[in-house]
C-alpha cells in the first residue's frame, strides 16, 4: 500500500469543508510539528483514510465514507484546522 | 449526478448464499491498514490482560501453552469482502479468562502501534474469539497482524485486532479508534451494524 | 492569488494518443471548467453498470483560463482505473471529475521584483505537474530561472519530449534528464539511478535559496526530501507531491 502526502486529501476535503484545505496550516497536538495539510502521512483504504503526523505518527485526521452519503471528518489529533478564506 | 461509464466494469467478484447482507465473496486476502506497520520483536512479545483487580501477563510460551486449536472460521470486513472457511489457529480467549477475574462486561483490545477496538466481553468467550498465531496454515505476517492478532470472525474484521498487545477490562463500551471516527460500536455483520 | 471553484464537472474525451509504449495523452474538453493553476490535478470517477465507484487523481498537464484539460495517465499493472483509461477510453466518451484541486502544489506567476528561482524535480509521472509549472512559466513570459530534473527509465517513458526539448532550446527552463535504465547513445552519463551526488550536481544549490517541487512515486520523493534536506534546502522551501499506482 503506497503512503502518500495530503495533497491526496484535496478532493475529500473539497467535498466535505466545500473550500480546498490543502495549503491550510495545522499543527500535530502530540508532538507540535506543525505544517500545511498536503504534508501529512496519508494511509487511505477502503475502511477510511487516516492522516499522520510525519514526526510522530500520530492521528492527525480521519475521513470516513458510508455508502449512502454519510461521512465522517475526525479531527483526534489536531487542535484547529486554519481556515482560508479566498 | 453520477452516471454509469460506457465500458468500465470495475473488479470482478462472485456471490454466495453464505453472506451477511451487502458482503462480496473475494479469493485474495485484501490488507487495509490505518499506519505503518509496527515492527514487533517476536521474542520479545508479551500478552496482558489488565482487569479493575491488575495485571495477568503471558509470553508467546505460556500464552500457547493455554492450549492451541485449529479452527476454520468466515471473515467479514466492513468494507464488502467476506473470506468463506479460512484456516486460523490460536488459542481460544475462554482458556485466557479462566485465569482472569473481572465484573466489568466491556473490553478494549490494544495493538502495538496504538489501534485500538472495544468488543463487550460475552462476544469474546464461549468460543467465540482467539488470539490468533496462524492464518492459511501460516503464521501470521507482519502486514496480516503478526506475531498475534485478536481474532472475533464473528464481527465485523476491524474488530480482530491486528498486531494485539493486550486487553484492558471497562464497566463502559467504550469506543475504540474506527468506532470513534464513523464506525458502529458493535460491528454485527448479520445486522450490517458498519456506522453509527 | 485566484482561487478558482472546485465542483464535479462532466468531462468529454476530445482526442487520445500514445504518450509512451505505455501512457496516453488525454484530452478533455470541459465547459464548465473554472480554469486551473499550473501543478493543480483532478479526481477522475468511474462507475460501473451494478453503480460501483471508482476514483483516482490526475495531476494536470495544462493550466490557464481554458475548457480544455490535458491529462497523461501512465497504466499501472493490476491497476483498477488506469487500464480502463490507457486501453478502453474512447473519443466522445464522457467521464466525471472533480476539481481543480490543490491548492498547495501549484504555481502562479511571482509578483515580486526579484523572483526566486524554481528548481522541478520529477520522477517518472510526476512530470505533469511540474510540465505544466514549466509552460505556465514560460506561457507568462516570467523571468525567474526555472531548472527541471527529470528521472526516467529510458528515453522511450519521456513524457512531453519534444515539448520540454522546445521549452530548453528556447531557453524557457535548464533541462536534465537522468536515465535510470537505459540511456540514448549520446547521453554523457550511463544510466544508473539518481544519486544524492548526482541530484546535487543538477540541481540549483541551497545558497541560491530556490523553491523546490518534487513530484514523483513515494520512493523517490522521499530520497530526494532527504538529499535536498542534507544539501542545505530548509523544509519551507520544498513542496512535494507523492504518487500512488493504481
Amino acid at each position: 500500500m503506497d503512503v502518500l502526502d495530503g495533497n491526496a486529501l484535496a478532493g475529500r476535503l473539497t467535498d466535505l469543508l466545500g473550500w480546498d484545505a490543502t495549503d491550510s496550516l495545522i499543527r500535530c497536538r502530540s508532538c507540535g510539528d506543525g505544517g500545511a495539510v498536503a504534508r501529512v502521512a496519508v494511509y487511505a483504504t477502503a475502511m477510511g483514510t487516516v492522516a499522520r503526523c510525519r514526526s510522530c505518527d500520530a492521528v492527525l485526521m480521519t475521513l470516513v465514507d458510508a455508502v449512502g452519503g454519510r461521512s465522517w471528518f475526525g479531527m483526534p489529533g489536531i487542535d484547529a484546522l486554519e481556515v482560508r478564506r479566498a | 449526478m453520477s452516471f454509469i461509464t460506457r465500458g468500465f466494469s470495475g473488479r470482478r467478484s462472485e456471490r454466495d448464499p453464505r453472506l451477511p447482507p451487502g458482503q462480496t465473496l473475494v479469493g485474495d486476502w485484501p490488507v487495509l491498514s490505518a499506519g505503518p506497520t509496527p515492527e514487533i520483536d517476536a521474542d520479545e512479545w508479551e500478552f496482558v490482560v489488565r482487569t479493575e483487580n491488575g495485571d495477568h501477563r503471558w509470553n508467546t510460551a505460556e500464552l500457547q501453552a493455554l492450549g492451541m486449536e485449529d479452527i476454520t472460521v468466515d471473515i467479514h470486513c466492513v468494507t464488502h469482502w467476506t473470506k468463506l472457511d479460512m484456516p486460523w489457529r490460536g488459542v481460544s480467549l475462554d482458556r485466557i479468562f479462566d485465569e482472569v477475574e473481572t465484573a466489568h462486561d466491556y473490553v478494549m483490545a490494544h495493538s502495538y502501534g496504538g489501534y485500538t477496538t472495544n468488543v463487550p466481553l460475552e462476544d469474546l468467550l464461549d468460543g467465540k474469539s482467539w488470539i490468533a498465531f496462524e492464518a492459511d496454515g501460516e503464521p501470521l505476517t507482519p502486514e496480516h497482524g503478526g506475531p498475534a492478532r485478536l481474532l472475533v470472525p464473528h464481527l465485523y474484521f476491524w474488530k480482530s485486532a491486528k498486531w494485539v498487545r493486550g486487553l484492558v477490562t471497562m464497566p463502559d463500551d467504550d469506543p475504540g479508534f474506527w468506532e470513534q471516527n464513523g464506525y458502529h460500536l458493535h460491528g454485527d455483520p448479520w445486522q450490517e451494524e458498519r456506522y453509527w | 492569488m485566484t482561487r478558482r471553484p472546485t465542483a464535479w464537472h462532466t468531462a468529454t474525451v476530445a482526442d487520445i494518443r500514445a504518450e509512451t509504449p505505455t501512457a496516453q495523452r488525454i484530452a478533455l474538453d470541459v465547459p464548465t471548467w473554472p480554469g486551473n493553476d499550473a501543478g493543480a490535478h483532478l479526481d477522475l470517477r468511474l462507475t460501473a453498470p451494478d453503480g460501483y465507484q471508482a476514483s483516482r487523481s490526475y495531476s494536470i498537464a495544462s493550466s490557464g483560463d481554458g475548457t480544455r484539460v490535458l491529462l497523461a495517465v501512465d497504466e499501472v499493472p493490476d491497476g483498477e482505473v488506469s487500464p480502463f483509461l490507457v486501453h478502453d477510453l474512447r473519443v466522445g466518451d464522457e467521464i466525471e471529475v472533480h476539481g481543480p484541486l490543490g491548492a498547495f502544489f501549484v504555481w502562479t506567476p511571482p509578483t515580486e521584483a526579484s523572483p526566486r528561482p524554481v528548481q522541478l524535480i520529477a520522477g517518472g509521472s510526476g512530470v505533469v505537474p511540474l510540465y505544466a509549472m514549466a509552460q505556465a512559466h514560460a506561457a507568462a513570459g516570467d523571468p525567474s530561472e526555472f531548472r527541471l530534473l527529470y528521472s526516467v527509465r529510458t528515453p522511450g517513458d519521456l513524457f512531453f519530449a519534444d515539448e520540454l526539448a522546445a521549452l530548453a532550446a528556447s531557453g524557457a527552463i535548464d533541462l536534465d534528464l537522468v536515465y535510470t535504465r537505459a540511456a540514448p547513445p549520446a547521453a554523457s552519463t550511463p544510466p544508473g539511478r539518481l544519486t544524492a551526488e548526482r541530484l546535487r550536481d543538477a540541481v540549483l544549490p541551497a545558497a541560491r535559496a530556490p523553491r523546490v517541487y518534487v513530484c514523483g512515486p513515494t520512493p523517490f520523493v522521499e530520497a530526494v526530501s532527504r538529499w535536498l534536506l542534507a544539501a542545505g534546502h530548509r523544509p519551507g522551501d520544498i513542496r512535494t507531491e507523492r504518487f500512488g499506482g493504481s
